[in-house]
């Protein structure tokens, strides 16, 4: 007779190496994904790229489309996004960590900004034509686009900022306060300085969001392809990457530029995350020497 | 002195506004979202609203019923969870618990991309590949239906899925395992009888994450839906919250665009339901 524990084991053995297989193929199918993903869009746009296509606007005269004008809009949406979100940010960040003492007012800060990183984009993009487009009358507009994505990332920055701030020693702090130094001079000169590593990983994270906002962007910078100046750009409606992609691909039908586009967008992507790592690994280093 | 001493209460003031500014924009929101949507919900009827399964904006004789709508984004959301949390889970244990260091990075490496990539991008390769393939493998007339919307958002949601459970997992105390293992337990069965059951609390809060990121998905979904304001049917042109909004905005008026308006209070209220969830399930892992 075959002693009990084989047959419990040649059970458990079979479990295990299910369990096992399981993970292993929800692991590959993610990364074969993610895979198909890539050579997809690449394969698909790089073949139609080219310098006249990223260095023109679209002309109804030739009927050529050129998308010079979308990635202008882009880089100006994200410059004047981060103008504005890095200030209130960073604050709020300064704030939360070196003056709030009422915990209750801490939790409602940030359960707000829980809150706003669960909105979904296109409230955002409802709330923004409401306020900045109509009520503060900016109309359809790139700076109307940009303050309603501050809203969005504000609670990026926040706490990335924040998770930096607790990386300063309060030893620092009292050293600085020991010496004579007033709040805000201690603020100044010991926990702005402090905080760098983590403005500059809440601008890499704002800017991968900036980079890939539709939703948000529809109602509030609209779909216009003039080629503009930065503050001239500010002021009037205009696409940018990802929104002119949603137009080319749904109501022109014009899936080349299209797939162009999602290929620039995708290795723009690949760039920001790389720069996240690369980023994260350098601060953590510097702070181990420190 | 004095001067120095009001100087500072000055800067203080000043901070403690810009940290008021998140809890500003919670309560601009709310407040835009329930003073521009209420008056179309008096005006058509909450009942009418919420539960009349026909929508027809633009016809001479409007209707402003929503359940379509409603119904969609459950369907979709519930479609996009019973595919990607199994998925997501099981990868997850995998990079937590089985996969070398290398892999780890690799793969890790890989879902962060599928996270950063921009919506639009899912929207327009679905349109590409997986609307044309529903159309040939079911033979039907439109690839642009339910399934397609489902099956991308369940791509869209693998990655928050992933990485909260993977924090979850990691946040297990290694003498649970431990004990488990010195009772002679094989590691994969000390990771699921073990680790999963300790991590639950976490687990439960991505998969709140994922409903949450799918429920406000618009763009992509928008992109491969079909967009007929029909109830939910797999192989049928459907219509969510999201994209109702997004889809009439541009050319809308009068009750029209106060009905959307409605919906996006809709909208938020599922949000603010989820995100409650969420909170709970947060705060109990952390316990």
């Amino acid at each position: 007779m075959k002693p009990v524990s084989s047959q419990i084991n040649a059970k458990r053995k079979i479990q295990i190496a299910l369990l096992r297989v399981l993970c292993g193929t929800s692991a590959v199918f993610t990364c074969a994904l993610v895979l198909f993903l890539l050579v997809y869009i690449l394969a698909k746009g790089i073949p139609n790229l080219s310098w006249e296509l990223l260095s023109t606007k679209p002309s109804y005269l030739s009927g050529k489309i050129g998308i010079l004008p979308d990635i202008l809009n882009t880089m100006y949406m994200i410059a004047a996004t981060l103008v504005f979100v890095l200030p209130l940010g960073v604050g709020a960040a300064v704030y939360l960590t070196e003056y709030a003492k009422n915990k209750k007012i801490v939790a409602v800060i940030e359960y707000a900004a829980e809150t706003l990183s669960g909105i979904p984009s296109i409230i955002y993009g409802l709330v923004g034509m409401l306020f900045f487009c109509q009520f503060l009358n900016m109309q359809t507009s790139l700076l109307a686009g940009a303050l309603t994505l501050v809203i969005m990332n504000l609670p990026t920055v926040m706490r990335t900022t924040q998770e930096s701030l607790k990386t300063v020693p309060q030893s620092y702090r009292e050293g600085a306060f020991g010496l004579g130094a007033g709040k805000w001079r201690v603020i100044r000169t010991v926990v702005l300085p402090g905080c760098i590593d983590g403005v500059i990983t809440g601008c890499i994270l704002s800017v991968g969001r900036i980079l890939g906002e539709s939703a948000a962007l529809l109602f509030t910078a609209g779909f216009a392809h003039t080629l503009n100046g930065f503050f001239a750009g500010l002021g009037s409606a205009g696409a940018t990457l990802t929104v002119s992609l949603y137009v080319y691909a749904k109501e022109q039908g014009e899936f080349g530029v299209a797939f162009a586009i999602a290929a620039i967008l995708t290795v723009l992507t690949l760039l920001v995350n790389l720069l996240a790592v690369l980023a994260g690994r350098w601060f953590k280093r510097r702070q181990n020497h420190e | 002195m004095k001067k120095q001493k009001a100087f500072e209460t000055f800067i203080h003031g000043i901070f403690l506004i810009l940290g008021l500014i998140t809890v500003g924009c919670v309560l601009l929101i709310t407040l835009y979202l329930v003073v521009a949507g209420i008056p179309a919900i008096r005006k058509i009827g909450l009942g009418d609203f919420l539960f009349n399964p026909r929508w027809a904006s633009t016809a001479s004789e409007p209707s402003y019923g929503i359940l379509p709508f409603i119904l969609t984004s459950i369907y979709g959301t519930a479609g996009a969870i019973l595919i990607g949390v199994p998925i997501g889970f099981l990868t997850s244990v995998y990079l937590a618990k089985l996969a070398p260091a290398k892999v780890r990075t690799v793969v890790s490496g890989a879902v962060s991309l599928l996270a950063g990539i921009p919506s639009v991008v899912y929207g327009l390769v679905g349109m590409m590949v997986l609307v044309p393939g529903i159309r040939s493998l079911f033979r039907i007339p439109d690839g642009a239906s339910l399934l397609a919307a489902i099956i991308v958002l369940a791509i869209m949601i693998l990655p928050s899925i992933i990485n909260v459970s993977i924090t979850a997992l990691e946040a297990v105390p290694k003498e649970y395992e431990d004990a488990s293992l010195a009772l002679g337990a094989a590691p994969v069965e000390t990771y699921f009888r073990v680790s999963v059951p300790a991590a639950k609390s976490g687990i439960a809060a991505a998969v709140v994450l994922g409903v949450g990121r799918a429920i406000g998905e618009a763009m992509a979904v928008m992109m491969v839906s079909g967009n007929a304001p029909n109830l939910p049917e797999l192989f049928g042109s459907v219509r969510f919250l999201t994209t109702a909004v997004a889809s009439e905005m541009s050319y809308s008026g009068g009750l029209q665009r106060q009905a959307l308006f409605s919906i996006a209070l809709v909208l938020f209220l599922f949000i603010m339901l989820i995100n409650a969830v969420l909170n709970f399930f947060l705060k109990r892992s952390k316990e």
